[in-house]
């Protein structure tokens, strides 16, 4: 397991996300309001790029005309055939035990307490993982 | 089987997108002023916008900012390159709308003209469906002697609701024109049904209901073409549902043989049992598959219908309901079958050549 450092905090705002490549993957990087989550930009379906598809709510409905929408852009849907993920969790809507997109978690770390790729260097602006770093910002890191 | 040879592939389902303003060229000034003063029809009791936008996938509207399958580069960079497709069948859904008998037959024409022009004269690896105005037989055969002989266009293009159960006379000179020169009779998902519920049973309330549903529209088609002795009539024509899915086929025909052999009398023109015009006479597409459970059920499925070399791979690309070419035929089928569908059965149907 590596940890790779994919992005500033101040790069992706509330409800925004970022494609990133990481070790040979591209992964999604999410806000949910101030909470970061990152997905496998590849649905399980038939291979779809789904953190590329719109964000919506969750609708559910306890009878007939009834029906209640929540947790506002918490719920990615494919672009190719529509199947919904949770964001927070990879679970599928349709069949939360049986379908899932792989998830990772995402740390965010001070940039002073990032560690350089060699001991040498002194911190200032320097890279970690292919990423240019600076102390003063706060890093997305993913561990995969 | 090698690996390489299961990269052949051929799509015969593709959407481009002729809009108004690029068949306007093609279109002569009379009718190019009654297309701005009248226009054309919407169908009645479509669902729309079917689940997203322009029925497609989100990701499929081109950055030069027409809808999806408007642009040829973004097509080919989206689809024709993304997978090694050799050969793709252009299925351009201008439906005929019933109107106007002259206005249904030059828009027909001047989308043909469209389609040479800027899709398959500019793109070697496409091909093309000839858009014929199939509700008025005369016009429809003028369209079809106007490109018959130009092999660019590989079938004839009806699509699956007509006015009437397509194996009725009315459309005999059609079928026969289509027959006479060797082009399959391409039957797609959708049209103008002469206002008539998708369903048997009344007007569905969802999509849901419409687009599941819309096989027995297929069914209707297939159990009319049979029963009229249309394929006594024309013994070459060829048969291709686009869209209409596989998995409802032979219990159908399972059904239809069993009845005919009790009502035989009834229609003495058929010679043949019914499922056997089918596995003559018709070749299918093979999205939206059907996605079984289990891996043996789909086995089933295809053995069930016996029509291995009859089945087509197709991608129906920019819908949203797109099969991939990666995942549409599970791997437990045997590379041979695969490559049959992805690639040998529809070289061999529309007579195609790839290197
Ligand atoms: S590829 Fe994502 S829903 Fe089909």
């Amino acid at each position: 397991m590596t940890k790779h450092v994919v992005g500033t905090v101040a790069e992706i705002p509330p409800g925004g996300r970022k494609l990133v490549d990481v070790a040979g993957r591209s992964i999604g990087i999410f806000n949910l309001g101030g909470e970061f989550f990152a997905l496998r930009n590849r649905c399980p379906h038939q291979g779809g790029a789904l953190c590329e598809g719109p964000l919506g709510s969750c609708i559910s409905s306890a009878g007939p005309g009834h029906y209640e929408m929540s947790r506002g852009g918490e719920i990615l849907r494919c672009p190719w055939h529509g199947w919904e993920f949770d964001v927070r969790t990879g679970q599928s809507w349709f069949d939360p035990k049986g379908v899932r997109v792989k998830n990772y978690e995402v740390a965010v770390v001070a940039g002073k307490n990032l560690k350089p790729p060699a001991p040498d260097l002194v911190p200032g602006p320097y890279v970690a993982e292919t990423y240019p770093v600076s102390i003063e910002q706060n890093y997305l890191v993913v561990e995969l | 089987m090698s690996t390489a040879s299961l990269t052949r592939l051929v799509d015969c389902d593709i959407h481009n997108t002729i809009t108004a303003e690029a068949l306007m060229p093609y279109l002569p000034k009379k009718w190019q002023e009654y297309h701005r003063e009248f226009g054309r029809r919407q169908l009645p009791g479509d669902f729309y916008p079917k689940a997203m936008p322009f029925a497609s996938r989100t990701d499929t509207w081109p950055p030069t900012g027409g809808p999806p399958g408007s642009d040829l580069n973004f097509l080919r960079r989206q689809l024709l390159d993304a997978w090694p497709i050799d050969i793709g069948v252009l299925n351009t859904l201008i439906t005929i709308r019933n109107q106007e008998r002259e206005y249904d037959a030059a828009m027909a024409t001047a989308a043909n003209a469209c389609q040479i022009a800027e899709w398959l004269e500019p793109e070697p690896r496409l091909r093309a469906s000839l858009l014929v105005p199939f509700e008025d037989a005369p016009l429809a055969v003028a369209e079809i002697a106007r490109h018959g002989s130009d092999r660019r266009f590989v079938q004839v293009l009806i699509p699956s609701r007509t006015s009437l159960p397509l194996g009725q006379r009315k459309y005999w000179p059609v079928l026969g024109a289509a027959a006479e020169r060797g082009l399959p009779i391409g039957l797609h998902f959708g049209g103008w049904a002469g206002g008539f519920p998708i369903s048997g049973a009344g007007w569905p309330a969802y999509y849901l209901e419409y687009h599941t549903g819309m096989s027995q529209t297929f069914q209707a088609q297939l159990i009319s073409l049979i029963c009229e002795g249309v394929f006594e009539e024309f013994p070459d024509l060829k048969i291709v549902f686009i869209e209409a899915g596989l998995g409802w086929i032979a219990p159908l025909l399972w059904r239809l043989d069993r009845s005919w052999k009790h009502l035989r009398a009834e229609t003495p023109r058929l010679r043949l049992k019914p499922s056997e015009y089918f596995r003559r006479h018709f070749w299918l597409t093979t999205q939206p598959i059907e996605e079984p459970p289990e891996p043996a059920q789909f086995t089933a499925m295809l053995e069930h219908l016996g029509m291995n070399d009859h089945l087509l791979f197709s991608s129906d690309y920019p819908h949203w309901d797109f099969d991939s070419p990666d995942h549409a035929l599970p791997s437990i089928l045997p590379a041979g079958v695969r490559q049959a569908i992805r690639h040998d059965n529809a070289c061999a149907l529309y007579g195609l050549k790839t290197n």
